[in-house]
């Protein structure tokens, strides 16, 4: 009997030292920051945002980080992220978390006001600095605006974004008076952002019809 | 314009300059002819000796795997007869303990009961009556003279009284023997019927041992034929190897499909204790713990069936005496129980877990939901009762998987043989391949050069040829007698 448990004690701490060896230091997880336009009208649009948040929801696992900030007239701000959460490691306390956040965006979509510009830049750069200390291992940065960026007079964000290793999707981009009368302009629009996003290292995707959403996150 | 290819001779004539070399090439190819011929030969002989060498080590190969599958399949059915007379003997014992172990009580039993019997008829016997002393004594009185005597006469009435009584009280005495004849033989019959019962057990016990005896006889001569290693045996064992493979490979094929339904029901609540983040060598620690658990189980259950004597995987635990034995096994019976306990929680975590998910889903696609979704108990007692059980389910594997491990030996090893062969016949059909395309690429040679020798061909008929021709025949003429000559000499 002693022999026993003398032979089954080195086959433990050999299984340990090899299992604690194998243990995988890289990162698994996945972050994405959620920039909502809420300039002008595009405000009314923020329902079916929080249909994208949910599903978001729903597919992100324990570890993953998500957070969802507003574009205003100054988004490189932290007081423009409504809400932010890395869920935990336990599923049972992820679906909590993820309850709560819900309930917060709900909120938010309830008593959100129109902002009188929209500074995308800053938004993207809050977000690769929010994806960035998040230490996620897959980065994605979700636009869900028209992509007309109309800043306040002063500010600068004519720069360069550093976004290797990111994906930055552009969802539900719709289309502007303008760019009906002349469709050159929507896509000279949505291509100054992709050369803008690619030069940049990232990379740069449109999403347009919103019953394809597994494509989001996938590659 | 484009520079014209340095070859060319008339550079300005690029067709003249190809048939000029062409002509030139043909030429030097005649010129070669011979030389080239018996390098195409050579080449194409070292090709097919160099495969026919390789496919004769390649049988060498062969024949030293099938020796050493023989020896194998030999030594495999040798030690599968050993188990099987060994349990019979195991059970001869058992009927020789249980049977024949109280042979000397049963045997003074016997003795007794016959004994009693014999007794009895010794009482039974029937008694001669004794002889009638006095009819001696009649016949002297009979032959007595009457010679008109009153007394005679009345000692003759006399005696005919006394005869007749005699007789009456003979016959009684007679008919009283018979009752008690009787009445002793009737007392004997339930030691008949004892007798008859108790060697009726015997009977039938040695009729047992018997039919075990028969089969260890059958056993012995398989044993005797493996032993001998004959071709019979080979056959035999062969077949019943192949009938193994597939049977313990479907029955693998059903533990395989256990530990899966296992997995899937571990490895979401084991994401409770790991982490749903935690990767271990890439793969998610949820996971890799519970194929831990499941394999932790499955060795634990071959330990099990180890100690308890079912499988021989593990010849150290086979060599342990009964007692440690017993031992072991009941600690693996022990661990056996608490991983089902284990996996029973983790079951009922999994039913908690699934359904807090699925009411998150449902409140965020709007429908709301609480955390208790389900209202029956049953899918969760299922999967709890699926979680006891699974456990002794992987441990009953380590049967087919004993069975797999000494099959497959048997069965690779055919497998390898028929490959080697097939490999040694690919090499044979590609070396002659190669032998008959040199003939192939001589005639491609000869077609190419063909022009000089259509010409070589017609010089040949002609007369200076056929001069030379006849030359070279009469020499070879003088030279056949000379050797012919030496010869009878």
């Amino acid at each position: 009997m002693r022999k026993t448990i003398l032979t089954i004690i080195p086959i433990l701490i050999i299984a340990a030292t090899f299992f604690s060896g194998c243990a995988d230091t890289k990162s698994h997880t996945r972050g994405v920051y959620m920039l909502l336009d809420t300039s002008g009208t595009y405000a009314r649009e923020l329902k079916k945002a929080q249909n994208i948040i949910n599903y978001l929801l729903a597919i992100l696992q324990p570890g993953d980080s998500l957070a969802v900030a507003r574009i205003d007239s100054g988004s490189f701000s932290e007081k423009d992220i409504v809400a932010k959460v890395t869920f935990d490691k336990r599923p049972s306390v992820a679906n909590s978390q993820k309850r709560i956040f819900a309930e917060r965006i709900d909120k938010f979509v309830k008593t959100v006001k129109s902002s009188p510009y929209t500074d995308i830049s800053g938004g993207l750069l809050q977000a690769i600095e929010f994806l960035n200390e998040s230490g996620a291992n897959q980065k994605t940065v979700l636009i869900f605006s028209d992509m007309e960026e109309d800043l306040v007079k002063g500010h600068v964000r004519d720069f360069q974004l550093q976004m290797d290793g990111f994906k930055v999707v552009a969802l539900n981009v719709t289309k502007l008076r303008g760019d009906i009368v002349d469709p050159r302009e929507y896509l000279k629009r949505i291509d100054k952002w992709r050369q803008r996003v690619e030069s940049g290292g990232g990379q740069w995707r449109v999403i347009n019809d919103l019953d394809h959403l597994n494509a989001i996150l996938g590659h | 314009m484009p520079d014209p290819n340095p070859l060319f001779i008339f550079p300005d004539k690029p067709f003249l300059s190809i048939i000029i070399l062409a002509a030139l090439a043909v030429a030097g190819l005649y010129l070669a002819r011979r030389q080239a011929h018996e390098s195409i030969r050579a080449f194409c002989r070292v090709v097919r000796n160099s495969m026919r060498i390789a496919a004769k080590s390649v049988m060498r190969g062969e024949a030293q795997l099938r020796e050493r599958n023989r020896e194998v399949l030999l030594a495999e059915g040798m030690e599968l007869v050993e188990r099987e007379v060994e349990r019979e003997f195991q059970r001869v014992a058992l009927v020789i303990e249980r049977d024949l172990q109280g042979y000397p009580a049963l045997n003074r039993k016997l003795s007794e009961q016959i004994a009693h019997i014999d007794q009895d008829y010794q009482d039974s016997s029937e008694v001669p009556p004794t002889p009638p002393v006095w009819i001696n004594a009649v016949e002297a009185v009979a032959k007595i003279q009457d010679k008109g005597g009153r007394m005679v006469g009345e000692i003759l009435s006399d005696i005919h009284k006394t005869i007749i009584k005699m007789q009456k009280k003979a016959g009684e005495d007679y008919w009283a023997a018979t009752r008690k004849r009787h009445k002793i033989l009737s007392a004997m019959m339930p030691y008949w019927r004892r007798l008859a019962g108790t060697l009726d057990i015997v009977g039938r016990t040695m009729a047992s041992l018997q039919e075990k005896a028969k089969i260890i006889d059958r056993l012995m001569n398989d044993y005797d034929e493996i032993r001998h290693g004959t071709d019979k045996a080979v056959r035999k064992l062969s077949s019943s190897s192949m009938t193994h493979f597939f049977i313990s490979s479907f029955g693998l094929f059903i533990a395989v499909g256990g530990a899966v339904v296992n997995f899937n029901l571990v490895a979401l609540p084991m994401s409770e204790m790991f982490g749903g983040a935690t990767y271990i060598a890439g793969f998610p620690a949820s996971e890799v713990g519970a194929l831990f658990l499941i394999l932790l189980e499955t060795l634990t259950g071959i330990f099990f069936m180890e100690a308890m004597g079912f499988t021989k995987l593990f010849p150290f635990i086979a060599s342990y005496d009964d007692k440690r034995r017993h031992r072991w096994a009941i600690i693996m019976l022990i661990f056996l129980f608490i991983f089902a306990g284990m996996e029973s929680a983790l079951a009922f975590m999994r039913d908690i877990i699934a359904a807090q998910n699925e009411a998150l889903l449902q409140s965020l696609s709007g429908a709301g939901g609480t955390i208790n979704a389900h209202t029956s108990f049953i899918p969760t007692a299922t999967q709890m009762v699926m979680g006891f059980v699974l456990p002794f389910i992987l441990a009953m594997a380590a049967i087919p998987l004993e069975s797999f491990i000494h099959a497959a030996r048997t069965v690779i090893g055919v497998l390898m043989v028929g490959l080697l062969r097939f490999l040694a016949a690919l090499l044979r059909f590609f070396g002659t391949m190669f032998y008959y395309l040199g003939s192939f690429f001589i005639g491609i040679y000869d077609l190419v050069i063909f022009p000089p020798l259509w010409a070589e061909e017609k010089i040949r008929d002609s007369g200076v040829g056929r001069r030379k021709k006849e030359a070279k025949g009469k020499k070879s003429k003088a030279a056949d007698k000379e050797k012919n000559q030496v010869r009878n000499a």
